[in-house]
This record gives structure tokens, C-alpha cells and sequence, in this order.
């Protein structure tokens, strides 16, 4: 049971500060979730923290590989629009 | 505690504005308290006058955010894109101090340094507290100042005040919620993403909340507002009238920065960016409440030099590392530096007063305030050549005075139009005309033939005769010739006849 986070990162740092399992740390591209410490914040709060400050779509998937964050679900735009 | 606030009717009445800029001019700055006025004399983002010679720089230490913005896009960080949100690269609270003091020793007239981003400064308290921290033993003479959309400045208000930092900007867009869901679609609070109105909600109480914060400790709050046509143009003098109310020292309405290739909500949903007429217009109206700052450049978080100039290419982390920098004589001549500068700051407001008072009384026809376009590279002095010009301050000369009213931002300068500002030149030149096209003089160090008759035919007078003078002693000089030529009278249509204003 982990996130993972791809290479739309932008690499801001919020994710890494919300963290309550310090799971969150700068990999060589982009910000990285380890995965043996990453709980899904199931026991600490009702949403998962990584997810709920990443100012990026699509940058964080859960476990079937599912964008956390779909594209129109942050800024408001469809991807047809913003292409 | 309630702060004086800069304040143009109060300084008219008092005679001090007719002398110069009504901006924050040194003038209007008269009627602050000593503490105040010695806190904004040096500063460049806060007074018109002092932006000339004092320069600022940017630490970019601060990369997450607490709240989304329409007008921002944290996608896009490109190097060619000049706009608040942007920067090259991030320092660690090390390198910023390591580049500030590199910056401070290589430019002695660095007078500022504020952290801005490029995520909000105060999303990331311990990098941007310990920046603070270090920069305050290390190199005291340097003024600190923080801007934040205020989401977590109730949380860090105590610590604020604690540090050397002598200015706080909060970046208020609005007082009601309904609008404030038009412009930010989700904050981040309490652990939960939320949206709309609740979200609008909650950042304006805490944005409210900071800002008393503040004030009740003596911290110096300057209010940014972000004018968005047809969302909050009109909303923004309410907001004015508010801040002004609780203690904010200087208002400031800059235009939205709205292209689509930002990537921004905004941008791509075609929000349009007001005119510089609608800005001032704007500007003008909230004035009334309270002292608007309009040479703000809107400058990106890691910015460098005066403002409108970005030196931060000559100072990427590489380069600070070849650097050899002597800390403490860098601090000396600093101390110097900015001594002198201050010293003729003075100076000349004095000389420009002194102008004013000496002018016989005459009566005159009714006159009417007139723009004018000036090119400068800096130093408060006329001293560049109208094709190099990136940028044209517009000033409005009338018998109150001079007064700085904004400036004009061209695409490319026109001697960049194309290789022999031929052809392509000419297209560029078409725009810079058009972006002054209210103004009726423009003042320059040179200007070519092409450009001058342009000009001309827009009924924009160009004039080089006052190069290497100080801006407001020439505009003054240029609007006096006017009137002694009766160019600058009021249209017959608007004047009460003269023979009723001598008996009056």
C-alpha cells in the first residue's frame, strides 16, 4: 500500500513538509514516496497529505497507477483546453 | 497600534506634494514618523524616489504553496518569463545567504532583501525563518522583508516580529468570498485540500487576522492586490479602504499577468489584462484612500538589481562560488554608498522644494496636467536612448507638481525590432507609440530621425535637450515652457473665464 510520484513533479517541496511518515524525500528527477514507509496517511488522517497540497496534476498515483489528482481536478482546465 | 497612512489629499493640503513625485514620494513620506519614513527611505519598493538608486534582491528559498491562484501556473518555471512565481533555480537557506552577501559586495547599493517565492514563504517557515536568521548575523545592515498570501501568517506572526524584518506584503485580491472563489479554486488547511467559496472563506479571515497581527506589533504591512478585470476591479477600493482602515502603510494594484502561454487558468480562459489607463484609473481611485505604489515591476522571486533590471544571470550559484568576496569592507562601503546616495536623495528633494517656493506668483490661465514619457536606465536621471528602452516611466506634470504616475512596459525595445530597425522595426515602433500614446512629451537622452517624426505625428513631442537631468526638475522645466507657450492651458470648454477668476 503506497503512492508513487511521477516525473510531473515540479519538485516544490509541499508533499515532503505534509508528510506524517517522513515517506517523502528529492530524488535524482523528482520528489520520491518510499514505499515501505508510505501508509496512504490511512491511520493519520481522512486525506491522504501528499495528495492534498500537490499543486500538480497527475503528478501522484496510488496503487493501481490512478492519478490522485486527474487533469481538470487542480486548475479548473480540461487537458483539450491547456493542449 | 494604528499606523499613519501615506495619504495624496493630506500632503496636497499641507503644500509638500507640490514639490514632487506624489507617489511614496520623499514629499508624502513627510508626514510619516521618523521610525517609519527612515524604514522606507532607503527602500526601493516602497519609495518611488528611493527606487532609482537603491537596488533589491530576491532570495528564491521558498518553492511550496499552501493555496492555488488563477493567475499562477507552478508548472511553468522558464527562465525567460519575468513574472512573480518564477525562478531559475531553488537555494537552500545556505546558498541564499552565501549569494546574498555576494550580491550585497558586488552591488553596494543593495539596500533590501525579501524572499518571495517562489512557492509562499511562509508554507515554508524553517527555510525562510532561518534565511532570516542567518542573514541578520551575518550581514545586520541588510533590511529583511516577507511577502505571503497570508494563509499562515496568523501562525507565524509572533515569529515575524521577532526577526529583524522590517516589512511584511500580503497579497489581498478581496474581502468577500464569492469573489475570492473566482480567483482561487483550492487552499490547502488544517490537512484537507479545500475549494470554492469555504476556501475563499477561511483564506481572507486568516489573510485579515495576519494583517491586525502585524500591526498590533508594530510590523509594517504593505497590501498587494491583483487587479483582475471584471472579477475584482471594482471590489479593490473596498479592499483599499479596509487595509487602510487596520493599519497597512501602502497599497499596491498591479495588473494581472495573463498570457496564455503561462499556462495559468487565466491565461488559458482568456481573462483579459487591464489597460494602463484602467490601472491608473484604478490607482487614481483608491489613492484617495490611501498612497498607491506604482513603480512596482512585479518582479520574479529571484530577482536582482534595481527594479526593472534583473541581474540574477551574473549571480547563479556557480559564478558566487569563483567569487572572492571581502565580507567586511563590502559592508563598509555599503555603509558609504548608501550614505551618499541618501545624501543626494535629499538633496534634491530640497533643491525641488526650494524651486517651488521661489516661482513668483502670476496668474495664469487655467491649466490642465499633462503626461510625459521618460527614458532612464536608473539614478532618477534622464540618461537613456529611446531605441534601447525597455520600459518608459510616465510622469504628469500640472501646477500641484510632478507626480508619477506609472510605467509602460514594451515588447521589445525598438532598436531590437529587427537588424537595422528597418522593416521590422517599424511594427515595433507602431506598438511603443501606441503604449504612449496619452503622453505629450517624451524625454529622452537621444532619439533617431524614424522614431522622431513618429512620435511627432502622434502628437508625442520628443525632447533630448534635458539629458543627464533629474527626471522631475526636467518635466517641471518642460511643463513651465508649456505654459509660458499657453500649450498646457485647459480647453476653452472647461474653463471659467479668466476675468471671473481674477475678481474671484
Amino acid at each position: 500500500m503506497a503512492f508513487e510520484i511521477v516525473a510531473a513533479c515540479v519538485s516544490c517541496t509541499a508533499c515532503e513538509m505534509v508528510c506524517p511518515n517522513q515517506a517523502i524525500s528529492a530524488g535524482e528527477l523528482h520528489f520520491e514516496i518510499d514505499p515501505g514507509l508510505c501508509t496512504e496517511c490511512a491511520e493519520s488522517y481522512p486525506d491522504p497529505q501528499c495528495a492534498s497540497i500537490c499543486p500538480i496534476e497527475g503528478a501522484i498515483l496510488d496503487e493501481l497507477g490512478d492519478p490522485l489528482n486527474p487533469p481538470g481536478s487542480l486548475i479548473g482546465i480540461l487537458p483539450q483546453v491547456a493542449a | 497600534m494604528k499606523l499613519p497612512v501615506l495619504n495624496d489629499e493630506k500632503t496636497e493640503s499641507a503644500g509638500g506634494c507640490s514639490s514632487s513625485g506624489c507617489g511614496s514620494s520623499a514629499s508624502a513620506m513627510d508626514h510619516l514618523p521618523d521610525t517609519i519614513r527612515d524604514k522606507v527611505a532607503n527602500h526601493p519598493c516602497f519609495s518611488e524616489q528611493a527606487h532609482h538608486y537603491f537596488a533589491r534582491m530576491h532570495v528564491a528559498v521558498a518553492p511550496a504553496c499552501n493555496i492555488q491562484c488563477n493567475y499562477c501556473n507552478r508548472k511553468y518555471d522558464c527562465s525567460n518569463e519575468s513574472r512573480p512565481g518564477v525562478v531559475s533555480e531553488v537555494l537552500s537557506p545556505a546558498q541564499a545567504v552565501k549569494k546574498v552577501k555576494a550580491v550585497a559586495a558586488a552591488i553596494p547599493q543593495m539596500s533590501v532583501l525579501g524572499i518571495a517565492g517562489p512557492g509562499d514563504p511562509l508554507a515554508n517557515p524553517q527555510r525562510t525563518f532561518e534565511t532570516f536568521r542567518r542573514l541578520s548575523e551575518e550581514a545586520p545592515d541588510i533590511k529583511l522583508c516577507v511577502s505571503t498570501n497570508g494563509l499562515n501568517l496568523p501562525a507565524c506572526a509572533e515569529e515575524i516580529s521577532k526577526h529583524n524584518i522590517d516589512h511584511v506584503t500580503i497579497t489581498i485580491n478581496c474581502v468577500d468570498p464569492e469573489i475570492g472563489a473566482r480567483i482561487y479554486p483550492w487552499i490547502f488547511w488544517e490537512n484537507r485540500r479545500i475549494r470554492g467559496v469555504e476556501a475563499a472563506r477561511i483564506l481572507i479571515e486568516q489573510q485579515q487576522k495576519g494583517l491586525e497581527m502585524l500591526i498590533e506589533r508594530g510590523v509594517l504591512v504593505k497590501v498587494n492586490s491583483v487587479m483582475i478585470p471584471g472579477i475584482n476591479d471594482e471590489h479593490l477600493k473596498e479592499v483599499s479602504r479596509i487595509v487602510k482602515e487596520k493599519g497597512a502603510f501602502l497599497h499596491n494594484v498591479m495588473p494581472i499577468i495573463a498570457e496564455a502561454e503561462h499556462g495559468t487558468y487565466f491565461g488559458l480562459t482568456g481573462q483579459r489584462e487591464p489597460t494602463a489607463a484602467e490601472l491608473e484609473a484604478l490607482q487614481d481611485a483608491c489613492a484617495g484612500d490611501m498612497n498607491m505604489m506604482r513603480h512596482c515591476r512585479q518582479c520574479r522571486a529571484d530577482a536582482v538589481g534595481l527594479l526593472g533590471e534583473d541581474r540574477g544571470e551574473e549571480f547563479t550559484l556557480d559564478k558566487i562560488d569563483a567569487m572572492e568576496v571581502d565580507y567586511e569592507a563590502a559592508m563598509v562601503q555599503r555603509a558609504e554608498v548608501q550614505q551618499q546616495l541618501l545624501a543626494q536623495l535629499n538633496s534634491q528633494r530640497n533643491k525641488l522644494q526650494n524651486q517651488v517656493q521661489e516661482q513668483p506668483i502670476r496668474i495664469l490661465p487655467p491649466s490642465r496636467p499633462v503626461k510625459m514619457a521618460v527614458a532612464t536606465k536608473g539614478g532618477g536621471i534622464i540618461n537613456q536612448h529611446f531605441g534601447h528602452a525597455t520600459e518608459f516611466l510616465v510622469y504628469e506634470a500640472s501646477q500641484k507638481g510632478v507626480r508619477f504616475i506609472g510605467h509602460r512596459q514594451v515588447d521589445k525595445p525598438y532598436c531590437e525590432g529587427g537588424s537595422s530597425c528597418g522593416d521590422d522595426g517599424e511594427t515595433v515602433l507602431q506598438s511603443i507609440v501606441r503604449q504612449l500614446e496619452d503622453c505629450e512629451v517624451l524625454l529622452c537622452s537621444k532619439v533617431g530621425y524614424e522614431p522622431w517624426s513618429a512620435l511627432e505625428e502622434a502628437g508625442i513631442q520628443p525632447d533630448g535637450e534635458h539629458a543627464m537631468e533629474p527626471i522631475e526638475e526636467a518635466v517641471q522645466a518642460v511643463y513651465q515652457q508649456m505654459l509660458a507657450r499657453g500649450l498646457a492651458e485647459k480647453p476653452a470648454d472647461q474653463q471659467q473665464s479668466l476675468s471671473q477668476l481674477q475678481t474671484a
